[in-house]
């Protein structure tokens, strides 16, 4: 007789109930339907939109009227279709700057996590060193030494948020580091970099996605921030901070209502990105904490 | 018991309670009945998920937001619990019902003092500021805190587990509730801590006469404090009755499996193997028409899975749910006792493993802390040292440093007479293979992003070379020698239960050919009849691969089953080394005496508890001489304090730190009976029904 007998396999495997509570998650659905309609402008926005958002007229600075519901700009060119096709240029720069902190972030976390030490010191000063200067100085004194292009861009902003996901991740790793099959794999001959990144990482994917889409966020932020500076997206782009920058100055007339189209339908979307993605980081981070 | 005027201080009628678990109702109490006199205590035992919380939460109606009542009764001192208001159910609690849980730390505010918390309970029963104070430190009294006045300013982290449940106790007993839930109240102390404990509660329930409910999976202690016993199988109360004729006769099939999966009586493993209950606990929720022990049960027939059996009375309160109560005890073994081709320990050759003076000296918040002080031990090739001590003894440094995962502040280990590098990472190949670990909690031990079968390939690769077809076929054969089914390959360790865990874990321990594995309280985490099955694992092991374990414990049958020789450490230092059952029968070491009397047992009686005075002394502060002096209850004079005694052997094979000389020990074993009267009583192993 076997002293083995029934299977008692828990029937749900773990990432099949993250998934399950993901989807009933309103919080992430809204989210999702949020980012999901913008990167589906990103693609397809010039096609569905109703004029060319380059295309200038004579009509300039016309109120939101049935032939331009959201207006027109100072050049005559249709806001609705801006705004629409506007999401391009932010939706590829904001992830792939995501992607480098992520990618950065996640070698430095799990190795000064891992290590602790000296390594762990000198790590954690030269982050904290970078953390204390405001992201935008850095950013901007880049920007104008390397000159403006959608790769430094990337770049920068990259950089600039290794620092703060890396913090994320090593506190993640320092708790890691002490469970048993850490020390296990040290007794099987594990070298550092196999535990570090094939043992210990799976385990701190939680906490890297939640950083991640927090970070897109902030991402999203910056890139229009720098952008309504003059050092990110260059005009003619529809993008979003780019209108805002190009009209924000026509608020103060009274007489027109500061042409308030201008400014706000931009505004708007880029707010409603952000709101979106920090949903989703919202709806993921409840999934993974349960 | 009960006084015919009072009602009875708790009583369930029929009590069903089910959990809402995915939009479905998964019943967890099935009509449980059970009735508590005043005065009285009743304990209920059961394994892990049967419902024995459950039953603690549903009685204050602290069940989760998801668990609901859905038939029976509860009353408390005649009041009908379930129907009360809330603010009915408000001083109900604050005034007739307390409860104590398993782990006291979280269970007391860290941001409040002491003595502020426990007069909070007199406080918001409308006790003025100034004489709730008062009240509270004759409450810490009560509970023999010595120094009340101190330890009210003091904050919950500043003291030890042990005082932590003093408090606890003090601060539930505080009102004389009519009825005191006691969850797993000892659970997490040591050994001799867990004694005093103990004690207190009795001498506390006998002076104010209050009605104890007393949950444990562990049977000795509710040998010890309990009247009368329940025994919960899968929500519904199997066995019921004097815990003295539950425990000795017991007529449930599941009562008597479980009580055949504990070593006890001391029986060791040469003497056979451990029984078993086949097959798992039913999952939540399962509809069971028939009896709930039926799929695990030896005995049962048709009617068992089709008729639910009545509770029998069986005279003096002693009843049982099965319809074959009267053939309980000839239930048939699940493990055949017999086992043979473990080898004799040949003790005449080199040792496999020999530590020598090891120290170790953490350093930590700038004062020195001695983990260990100059330990010595050998192990031989196939043989058994088991390990035991209280919690800050050393244990698990002691494993650490001889996996080379702890580096020593002094002395060597040495493999085979070669000396150890005292880093794993400079250890060869075979000296990694040649030790390691089967850690206490498989679920931190094994990567939970790992598939069983990803964890133990991987070790073969690293460890035994084996890579393809080699290795899987290899693979397949250390999963059926700790009969784990293939099919859990392709799982996660999360979807395995605690047992299975550990069986992978064992596996990766041997995937490298190990010549010592240490065990560092494997079982611990375990429910006994999944104990019974690792430790057979363990033992068949051995026999067949001739492997050495350290095995390292706080249960001291446990260790007594599987160890050829036992060393006893107190505050990082051997004060005892020898012969388990030398160990075991004495003469004992004053604290190894302690120790083993501390420990309650199922048999009960027999030895003499020994009060050991104050507690654990820190590891940063040792002091002077015998280390041990401060608590000896057998101190001999200044000798003692002055002057560390050697650890010296004190007959054939066996070791001994203290000054004391060893014939006034024996004298000691022999004029006070400490000597193991239950060695008469036959180990209930061997005998093998039918």
């Amino acid at each position: 007789m076997s002293a083995v007998a029934a299977p008692p396999i828990v029937a749900h495997s773990p990432r099949a109930e993250t998934l399950r509570l993901l989807l009933r998650s309103k919080t992430f659905i809204l989210g999702v339907l949020i980012v999901g309609f913008w990167i589906f402008c990103a693609f397809f926005g010039a096609m569905v939109a109703p004029h060319d958002p380059l295309v200038q007229s004579l009509d300039i600075l016309t109120g939101p009227s049935s032939q331009h519901p959201f207006g027109t700009d100072t050049l005559g060119r249709d806001v609705l279709s801006r705004v629409l096709s506007g999401a391009r240029d932010v939706l590829l720069v904001a992830p792939l700057a995501t992607l480098v902190a992520i990618l950065g972030g996640t070698v430095v976390g799990l190795t000064s996590g891992y290590m602790r030490g000296a390594a762990d010191d000198v790590i954690s000063r030269v982050v904290d060193a970078v953390l204390a200067i405001p992201v935008v100085i850095i950013a901007v004194t880049t920007l104008v030494a390397l000159g403006s292009s959608t790769l430094t861009l990337v770049f920068v902003i990259g950089v600039v948020f290794t620092p703060i996901v890396s913090r994320t991740v090593r506190a993640a790793t320092l708790a890691e580091r002490e469970l048993d099959y850490v020390q296990a794999a040290r007794l099987g001959r594990e070298r550092a970099p196999y535990i570090m990144f094939r043992e210990i990482l799976p385990n701190v994917s939680g906490p890297v996605i939640v950083e991640a889409t927090v970070r897109l966020g902030y991402a999203i932020f910056t890139v229009a921030g720098l952008t309504y500076l003059g050092f990110g997206v260059q005009p003619p782009s529809p993008d979003w901070a780019l209108q805002i920058s190009e009209h924000y100055t026509l608020l103060s007339d009274t007489t027109n209502l500061g042409y308030y189209w201008t400014v706000v339908f931009p505004g708007a979307a880029i707010a409603s990105l952000v709101v979106g993605v920090n949903l989703i980081a919202d709806g993921l981070q409840q999934a993974l904490d349960r | 018991m009960s006084a015919p005027e009072a009602p009875p201080a708790l009583e369930l009628r029929d009590l069903d309670v089910a959990y809402r678990v995915r939009g479905r109702d998964r019943q967890v109490l099935r009509g449980v009945s059970f009735m508590i006199g005043r005065g009285e205590s009743y304990g209920l035992v059961g394994e892990s998920g049967c419902g024995k919380s459950t039953v603690a939460l549903a009685v204050v109606r602290y069940l989760p937001g998801n668990g609901c009542v859905r038939a029976g009764s509860i009353d408390i001192a005649g009041r009908d619990v379930l129907a009360l208001s809330r603010g009915e159910l408000r001083r109900l609690r604050a005034e007739s019902v307390s409860m104590v849980y398993q782990n006291p730390g979280t269970a007391l505010n860290p941001s409040m003092r002491v003595g502020q918390q426990v007069a909070g309970v007199f406080t918001v029963r409308g006790v003025a500021h100034k004489e709730a104070l008062e009240r509270a430190r004759d409450a810490l009294g009560t509970v023999q805190i010595a120094d009340p006045g101190s330890v009210m300013n003091r904050y919950p982290h500043q003291l030890s587990g042990g005082m932590q449940q003093r408090v606890l106790i003090a601060m539930a007993l505080a009102w004389h509730p009519t009825l005191l839930i006691l969850d797993e109240p000892t659970t997490g102390l040591d050994a001799t801590v867990e004694a005093e404990v103990l004690d207190l509660i009795a001498q506390l329930q006998a002076q104010f006469r209050t009605s104890v409910l007393f949950i444990s999976h562990n049977l000795g202690v509710i040998a010890k404090m309990c009247e009368r016993v329940g025994v919960l199988y899968a929500g519904r109360l199997v066995e019921e009755g004097p815990t003295d004729v539950v425990l000795h006769d017991p007529r449930h099939p599941y009562t008597v499996g479980l009580l055949r999966c504990i070593p006890r009586g001391g029986v060791r493993k040469d003497h056979g193997r451990l029984d078993t209950i086949a097959g798992f606990l039913p999952s939540l929720g399962t509809e069971l028409p028939g009896c709930v022990f039926a799929d695990r049960c030896g005995l049962a027939k048709d009617v068992c899975r089709s008729d639910e059996p009545p509770l029998h009375g069986l005279g003096s309160g002693h009843a049982s749910r099965c319809h074959f109560h009267d053939r309980a005890a000839e239930l048939p073994r699940v493990i055949a006792a017999d086992f043979e081709g473990l080898a004799a320990v040949d003790r005449s050759g080199p040792p496999l493993l020999a530590a020598e003076n090891l120290t170790k000296v953490f350093r930590q918040h700038g004062h020195d802390v001695y983990a260990l002080t100059g330990v010595s031990a050998a192990i031989w090739p196939g043989e058994t040292l088991g390990l035991v001590g209280e919690s800050g003894s050393g244990k698990t440094t002691l494993a650490r440093v001889l996996l080379g995962i702890v580096e020593p502040t002094g002395g060597e280990v040495e493999l085979d007479g070669q000396k150890l590098r005292s880093r794993l990472a400079q250890r060869s190949e075979d000296e990694v293979r040649a030790l390691q670990i089967v850690f206490q909690n498989p679920d931190s031990a094994l990567n939970r992003r790992h598939t069983v079968r990803r964890i133990l390939r991987r070790r073969l690769k690293k460890l035994a070379g084996l890579t393809g077809s080699a290795a899987e076929s290899r693979l397949l054969e250390l999963v059926s020698s700790v009969r784990l089914a293939d099919r859990y390959l392709t799982v996660r360790p999360e979807q395995l239960s605690g047992g299975l865990k550990q069986r992978v874990a064992i596996v990766r321990a041997f995937a490298g050919e190990p010549r010592l594995v240490i065990c560092d309280e494997p079982t611990s985490a375990l429910d006994v009849s999944v104990q019974a099955a690792i430790l057979n694992l363990l033992v068949e092991l051995q026999a067949e691969r001739r492997v050495s374990y350290l095995f390292i414990s706080h249960d001291l049958g446990v260790v007594r089953y599987l160890s050829d020789r036992i060393g006893v450490l107190y505050l990082g230092r051997l004060m005892e080394l020898g012969p388990a059952e030398v160990v075991f029968e004495g003469p004992h070491h004053p604290y190894t005496e302690a120790l083993l009397s501390a420990v309650p047992t199922i048999d009960g009686g027999g030895r003499q508890r020994i009060k050991l005075e104050g507690e654990i002394p820190s590891a940063a502060t040792l002091p002077s001489g015998c280390v041990f002096h401060t608590r000896c209850h057998r101190k001999l004079g200044v000798v003692c304090e002055t002057e560390e005694p050697p650890l010296v052997e004190v007959e054939q094979g066996h070791l001994m730190r203290c000054h004391i000389p060893i014939e006034q020990l024996r004298a000691f074993n022999v004029t006070e009976g400490t000597n193991d009267s239950r060695k008469a009583a036959q180990p209930s192993i061997v005998r093998s029904p039918s």
